[in-house]
């Protein structure tokens, strides 16, 4: 394996650490407005209190390593994506906002408006992160010097609206099923009632999504020609275990469930990395202007130095997640330095 | 307006709203680390309430500085899109190895630090609160770094992108082959190679030796500079707060047990920031003299050469209202730039006369030569100016700085002073209440002139944003337009005023009602107990 393929791995690998870690966050929002009692409001928030900053991290070192390793790309999606990530830019600025000033008052009318920002910026962020995603997968129009030619309405075209979507539905069921294991006593039960809605959402989406992307797809069936077992594996894989979620949510093994959804969130990374790999933005109609893990990407030194940096920080970094996650397990109790 | 206007003022407004803030949380995070050594060393429960305050005030600065710290990231991107892929190959590394070594370590200990009381022991809290504050230190190292490189970058090599047909024969990548089959390769340019607009897309720069690079030639001098700097705004909030509350009378023993541990770190801290700064300043006079002459509004090169205390420069226009020269107007102590240039304090008259090199040279011939082919020598003086910074208000900004920089050393060395006499706690005394009022500005002071030197420091690099090898307009995003960047802008600004309205309300809101005096009740957190009140736990049992 080259050092390219090497750090497409290594991006993918965090920006799937994003969206499992940072997913249930985001799905929080749209929940929070669920609930109206302000108790049950600050266990949701308090149940990814100490933990939704570091998981923001995931994105920002995962937009710093794709600028190290192939600034080509980023400074391509970067910019034609210009609107659409100030947006999430705003949102996610609104995010940390709304939870770290709801509690600093006890107004009603304080603490709802900042339930709302919460909740909104945590929708539109999913939604854009999956608009993004889409757009990859789908490809869009480059020039021979890699710009994007379109303005913010060629990127909401309909199928990566449709994979927006379905982000969104993904990230609502992610935190419905962290937040079961971090509540107890009626908001549980509360919560369990509301995976029968949030649940087969996702289970929709994800067929409707998967279908179409393979009918409609426009490249898709060449790398179908070359990757038949690889991608066909990969789906086989996703539909079993997305699709085990509703068992184990009825038997009542909720954990199990919640590491069903995340490795959901792996197994569509997964699918997406196999479908555009070695491309990173594939460029439509003139696909020869394509940015792929070559023309995209670092000189051999500088991803070779990267290389190491990484294998040393990474160990490092889940080092440190998963004691922060064991010191915070267990369920959510409000003390004095709660949100 | 133009883009790149445009998307300097954003990225100007977006910069400075966030370097208000981890500064604040670097030199606060270094209070929290002795506060809770000093908890473990003398027990008294005392400082386990100054810990637990000024923790809540780093969580809140903390908060402020995460969610603005993410545009930064990607603003590259977003509005300097040529510039990202033009060092990129470079360029990345340091922000990568933020998030990996950095980000991480500060918000994972971070929820121990802000939410551990009752979940880990004290021991356990000081070494969350030590990885915390060095995370932060370590952030600082690799933006500076990264900074550094724009300003003296080294350890690189330009090359240029060509397509190579069968029989080896190289075309430009403009050329259109037609049908024929060609492969793209990166050719290395010589060294000194001027970067052309028209390269821009072809022409990337090339890392040769990641070490040099890391370390090039100013990264040390402005690192020392830059963390000292937060340092000394980290103590003067502490040294601030505690002021206001010996004026207001409130929580007494709280306030003077944190204004004497930030007024010993302020001094310490200004005292070496004498020392880093000289030599940050010698390294820009060896390393980017068109900015050293800049600040000082110097046009003529010349020995005994003189330093500027304060006063004015303002641009010299000819008729059609071309930029020719700099007239100034200011207090200055002759001789004494070339002094500092030199370095030799101890032998001043053989110092003085160190030749410092003025605008009218710079950027040196051979660059304009370089960059302009077909221009005479005498339209290259003519064009020289567009080469200079921004000479009146980098002059102010510079000196501004420098005049706060001095005030906080001494109002710093007279509270050390104070505190040697035991004056400073006679709060009733009027030359101490005139002393407090001083004290409590100190913060704000600290923060204008922390702006003012990173204004110094980028504005002193303009019009290049990699020194003497890309201008700052060849590295706009080619396909962002100005009404984008225009909204985005107003956005930000519109935001960033609602974020600093909470943020002042929220921070008086939490001065007022101070440090709780929990530490010796019961609602110190049970794991804390046998520690913070002696023998506690033997009476219990």
């Amino acid at each position: 394996m080259d050092l390219n393929t090497i750090w497409f791995g290594l991006v993918g690998v965090l920006l799937t650490g994003y969206a499992i870690l940072d997913g249930f966050d985001l799905g929080t929002g749209p929940l929070l407005l669920c609930t109206r009692e302000d108790r049950d409001r600050r266990i949701f928030l308090n149940a990814i209190g100490p933990i939704w900053n570091g998981n923001e991290v995931w994105l920002v070192t995962g937009g710093g390593a794709l600028f190290a390793a192939f600034p080509n790309v980023y400074a391509t999606v970067f910019s034609g994506f210009y609107d659409a990530f100030m947006l999430l830019l705003f949102a996610l600025i609104f995010r940390a906002a709304g939870i770290e000033f709801r509690g600093k008052r006890p107004e009603a009318g304080w603490r709802r408006t900042w339930d709302v920002a919460f909740a909104a910026s945590s929708l539109a962020s999913s939604l854009l992160i999956g608009v993004a995603i889409g757009n990859i997968v789908w490809g869009i129009p480059l020039n021979d010097r890699h710009e994007m030619q379109g303005d913010f309405l060629t990127l909401l075209r309909p199928y990566p609206l449709l994979v927006g979507v379905t982000s969104v539905a993904l990230m609502v069921m992610h935190a419905n099923l962290y937040l079961i294991i971090k509540t107890e006593g009626t908001l549980q039960q509360q919560l369990k009632r509301w995976t029968r809605r949030t649940v087969p959402a996702y289970l929709v989406c994800f067929v409707a999504l998967n279908v179409i992307t393979l009918l409609t797809c426009p490249h898709l069936q060449t790398v179908l020609h070359h990757r038949r077992w690889l991608l066909g594996g990969l789906a086989i894989a996703a539909f079993l275990i997305t699709f085990s979620i509703p068992r184990q949510v009825r038997s009542g093994y909720e954990g199990r469930a919640f590491i069903s959804s995340c490795l959901s969130i792996v197994t569509m990374m997964l699918l997406f990395a196999a479908t555009v790999y070695p491309n990173l933005v594939i460029s439509r109609p003139d696909l020869d202007n394509s940015l792929n893990i070559y023309n995209g990407s670092s000189t051999e030194k500088s991803l070779n130095f990267m290389f190491y940096v990484a294998m040393i920080g990474v160990p490092l970094v889940l080092t440190y997640t998963v004691s922060i996650y064991y010191v915070f397990r267990g369920k959510v109790v409000l003390t004095e330095e709660s949100y | 307006m133009n883009v790149e206007t445009l998307s300097r003022i954003q990225f100007a407004i977006t910069i400075s709203f966030h370097f208000v803030f981890p500064p604040m949380s670097i030199g606060l995070g270094v209070m929290l680390v002795i506060l809770q050594t000093l908890r473990l060393k003398t027990d008294k429960p005392l400082y386990l309430d100054l810990a637990r305050f000024w923790t809540k005030i780093f969580g809140l600065i903390f908060a402020i500085g995460v969610a603005t710290g993410i545009p930064m990231e990607f603003q590259f991107g977003t509005n300097w899109a040529h510039y990202a892929r033009f060092v990129g190959d470079i360029f990345g590394s340091p922000l990568a190895i933020e998030g990996i070594y950095a980000f991480f370590l500060e918000s994972g200990f971070l929820a121990l630090l802000l939410f551990g009381w009752n979940k880990i022991g004290p021991r356990m809290h000081l070494f969350a609160t030590c990885m915390v504050a060095l995370g932060a230190h370590f952030s600082a190292i690799w933006i500076v770094v990264a900074n550094s490189w724009m300003q003296t970058p080294s350890g690189y090599h330009l090359a240029r992108m060509v397509k190579v047909v069968e029989d080896g024969k190289q075309f430009p990548m403009t050329a259109d082959l037609g049908t024929v089959p060609y492969t793209v390769k990166e050719i290395p340019l010589p060294a000194g190679y001027i970067v052309q607009p028209a390269d821009m897309g072809h022409v990337r720069a090339v890392v040769d030796d990641i070490h040099a690079a890391i370390l090039n030639p100013s990264t040390i001098d402005r690192l020392c500079h830059t963390i000292l700097a937060c340092w000394i705004i980290g103590s003067f909030v502490v040294v601030g707060i505690s002021a206001w509350w010996l004026l207001r009378g409130r929580f007494v023993e709280a306030a003077r047990a944190s204004l004497k541990i930030g007024i010993i770190v302020a001094t310490i801290s200004c005292l070496l920031q004498m020392v880093a700064a000289d030599s940050t300043a010698r390294g820009v006079a060896r390393h980017q003299p068109t900015k050293l002459a800049a600040m000082e509004g110097l046009v003529q090169s010349q020995k005994e050469a003189p330093l500027g205390i304060i006063g004015w420069a303002r641009w010299e226009r000819d008729a059609n209202g071309n930029i020719i020269g700099v007239k100034d107007t200011t207090l200055h102590i002759p001789g004494m730039l070339s002094i500092l240039v030199s370095g030799d304090f101890l032998h001043p008259g053989l110092a003085s006369q160190t030749e410092v090199t003025g605008l009218a040279q710079l950027p040196s011939d051979e660059l304009l030569r370089a960059r302009h082919p077909d221009l005479s020598d005498a339209d290259l003086a003519k064009i020289r100016p567009r080469y200079w910074p921004n000479v009146p208000v980098l002059f102010q900004t510079y000196h501004l700085m420098i005049g706060i920089g001095v005030l906080l050393t001494a109002v710093s060395l007279l509270g050390c002073w104070f505190l040697k006499t035991g004056q400073l706690w006679k709060a009733d005394s009027k030359p101490l209440r005139v002393f407090l009022w001083v004290l409590v500005f100190c913060p704000l002071l600290a923060q204008i002139a922390t702006q003012a030197g990173w204004f110094t420091a980028e504005l002193g690099r303009q019009p290049w944003i990699v020194y003497e090898v890309l201008k700052t307009g060849e590295a706009a995003s080619a396909v962002v337009k100005a009404p984008q960047v225009l909204r985005s802008m107003v956005l930000f600004f519109i935001v960033y005023v609602l974020l600093t309205i909470l943020f002042v309300s929220l921070l008086t809101n939490k001065i007022r009602h101070g440090p709780s005096t929990s530490g010796a009740g019961d609602k110190a957190p049970e794991t804390w107990r046998p520690l913070s009140v002696r023998g506690a736990s033997e009476t219990k049992g």
